[in-house]
């Protein structure tokens, strides 16, 4: 196989639940992919669908009244409609996840050590003794102090910020080539959460794995990511390099979000420039552009669903036209982007 | 301080609250954390004052003691000008229309079996003799003056997104027209493009009905954004204290300076300077460090810091830090 191809290619993706009100979608045709070692953003606000899409990508969407299409190919294979057991050889052991909460990933009886020393042994054929010594490794590598002591202790004995470490350890116990991470510093504090931040970025030079991030926070995503996946109710908004995204957004909802953020140096602004209203029910999305009932830049094009569209790896799914987003931009805020 | 000040709205002195932990029969075995120690704070009619902290650092148990939601341990706390430290809750009663709160989460703090009208009504029946169609008035005043509909007070919470839930909450502290609203994390539960809405909205309400925030919260770009004046607390004690600028453009304590660099900043060409990364992890509030609470994790800490508690002491105009070795300012 070569080794140019992406690591990690998603399709159309849908995801629609069946409900007593009828079908219901959550996820749209979402297309991304994920390059080797890459750290890859994803933004958007509760109920956008970024944690369906990675619960998709998992194989962890288990109702009944889900049905998933489109397609995810992860180093050329199929994962969408995969058997438990072949679908088993592939997460855990070359994608792994985390959560937002490492409370709920780690079970209270067992020792930190014996969740690690499991997971190793679930996929590779080592001992007992390799695998706690890799263990313990895995800890120390994450920055856990003195992690002889600490892999045989409990959960309950390490704070929230060693508990996520402990987390990502165990995550990275069978070097996966691409690591999952759902909210993984919203429960954290913020002097935590740079831990963590800076810890997740290591990963890449220490381990090469490409790591997908969901957040809210447009801040963790500057921190981080390479490249930034914009969600708004279930569909990929925009898309492009860290740099052009924070630089010039090309999407009225990214816009928004920016404008929405308290700066936290300069002049304070009278009032926040806030996106009005509140994002649509699935069940009740507006016709078209599902951002349009909110956008200050609505017309009459805007009654079609946007694709996404743009050159340079920049892309946005949005009628305005391309020359004057900037300016349209500058007189949504009046402050000048910086 | 020569120029005559205002009358503070609320005044505490050396302020404490203690909670035991554990229910042993033995007193020797009964633990005692810390959760707020000695806090003395003017807050001052029409300001804002900001109060953050990482969780665990007793900000919110000081929110609470403000408005007397929980029994002070000891120290003193004045509402305009009287001691209410330990008035009984008949005493505390009047005050109460003066003294509100709002709550971090609107879905717990709204009672889920009840109208949003009946919700919103409860302040009047217990504080104003009103005809019931005086009360529906003023309810539905308070529903547009939230920006919601007059008809929503014949819906229940769930019906409501977070948003609008919240602004239910701020309409219910709003409604006896309170002197003092002590805001608990109000936005941290909210997506960013609605929690621009609501600080907007109180901004407003304290520009019309002259209003005293006491806004807590750990998203500082909030609290810069809101704020008149921040104080920093870390263990149970306040650490820093002054101007929002001040403080967050040059703060003076070691522990305010890295909780201000750990914020995550949303621009790419803008970096800030060198993060100040914390070692290790917050100390057990049960077992507190000696002298300065933050010395096991500060890069200026030494012997004297191990010995003694610093106390709060102007370095510059109203601002005010609680260390040894204060940073430049």
């Amino acid at each position: 196989m070569p080794t140019d191809a992406p690591l990690l290619v998603v399709e159309n993706l849908c995801i629609s639940f069946r409900t007593e009100g009828g079908v219901v979608p959550a996820v749209s045709g979402v297309s991304f992919s994920v390059e080797r070692r890459e750290i890859v953003g994803v933004v958007g606000e509760s109920g956008s669908g970024k944690s369906q899409t990675l619960l998709a990508i998992m194989g962890l969407i288990n109702s009944p009244n889900a049905v998933v299409s489109g397609s995810v190919r992860f180093l050329g294979q199929e994962l969408l409609g995969l058997k438990r057991r072949a679908l088993d050889a592939v997460r855990g052991r070359q994608i792994a996840m985390i959560f937002q909460d490492p409370m709920t990933a780690l079970t209270p009886v067992h020792t930190i050590g014996d969740q690690i020393i499991e997971q190793i042994r679930a996929h590779e054929n080592v001992s007992r003794t390799a695998a706690r010594k890799r263990a313990v490794e895995l800890l120390d590598a994450v920055g856990l102090p003195s992690p002889e002591s600490a892999v045989d202790r409990y959960p309950h004995q390490f704070s929230g910020g060693m508990r996520q470490r402990a987390v990502i350890a165990m995550a990275l116990s069978c070097n996966p080539a691409l690591l999952i991470a759902d909210e993984p510093t919203t429960a954290l504090d913020v002097t935590v959460q740079a831990q963590i931040l800076e810890l997740i970025g290591r990963l890449r030079d220490a381990f090469g794995s490409a790591v997908i991030l969901v957040t809210h926070d447009l801040g963790v995503v500057a921190e981080v990511a390479d490249r930034v996946l914009v969600m708004y109710a279930g569909r990929v908004v925009e898309e492009g390099g860290k740099g052009q995204l924070f630089r010039e957004p090309l999407h009225p909802y990214a816009w928004g979000l920016f404008a929405s953020i308290p700066p936290m140096r300069g002049p304070r602004p009278a009032r926040l420039t806030a996106i009005p209203g509140s994002p649509p029910k699935p069940s009740q999305m507006p016709q078209g552009c599902a951002f349009g009932p909110r956008c200050t830049f609505r017309h009459e094009a805007c009654v079609a669903q946007p694709s996404l569209g743009g050159a340079g790896g920049h892309r946005s799914a949005c009628f305005l036209p391309q020359d004057s987003r900037q300016d349209l931009r500058r007189t949504l805020t009046g402050r000048i982007p910086a | 301080m020569t120029e005559p000040r205002p009358q503070p709205l609320v005044r505490t002195s050396d302020l404490s609250k203690r909670y035991r932990v554990g229910r042993s029969p033995f007193p020797v075995q009964r633990r005692i954390v810390h959760a707020v120690e000695q806090v003395s704070l003017d807050i001052f009619p029409g300001e804002t004052l900001g109060i953050v902290g990482e969780s665990g650092c007793g900000k919110s148990t000081l929110g609470r003691c403000l408005v007397r939601l929980t029994e002070i341990t000891s120290g003193a706390l004045e509402f305009e000008g009287r001691d209410i430290t330990s008035a009984s809750q008949r005493q505390l009663r009047p005050l109460r229309r003066q003294m509100q709160m709002v709550f971090q989460d609107p879905a717990a703090s709204l009672n889920p079996r009840r109208r949003v009208g009946d919700l919103l009504a409860d302040p009047f029946r217990v504080h104003e003799k009103l005809s019931r169609s005086e009360m529906m008035d003023r309810v539905e005043e308070l529903l547009v003056r939230v920006e919601l509909l007059p008809e929503h007070a014949q819906r229940f919470p769930h019906e409501f997104s977070g948003g609008q839930r919240q602004r239910i909450g701020i309409a219910r502290a709003l409604a006896l027209k309170p002197r003092l609203i002590v805001a608990d994390e109000p936005v941290s539960a909210l997506d960013v493009s609605i929690q621009a809405q609501i600080i907007n909205l109180l901004c407003d309400l304290r520009d019309e009905f002259s209003l005293t925030y006491v806004f807590i919260a750990h998203d500082l770009s909030v609290v810069r954004q809101f704020a008149s004046r921040v104080a920093v607390m870390y263990m149970g004690s306040i650490v820093e204290t002054g101007p929002v600028d001040a403080v967050f453009s040059a703060p003076r304590h070691h522990y305010t300076a890295a909780l201000r660099s750990a914020v995550p900043v949303p621009d790419v060409d803008n970096r800030p300077g060198q993060r100040i990364v914390l070692k290790g992890d917050l100390p057990s509030p049960l077992d507190p460090p000696s002298g300065c609470r933050f010395h096991t994790r500060c890069v200026a800490a030494t012997t004297v810091c191990r010995q003694q508690r610093p106390v709060l002491s102007l370095v510059d105009k109203a601002h005010f830090v609680a260390c040894h070795h204060p940073r430049g300012g």
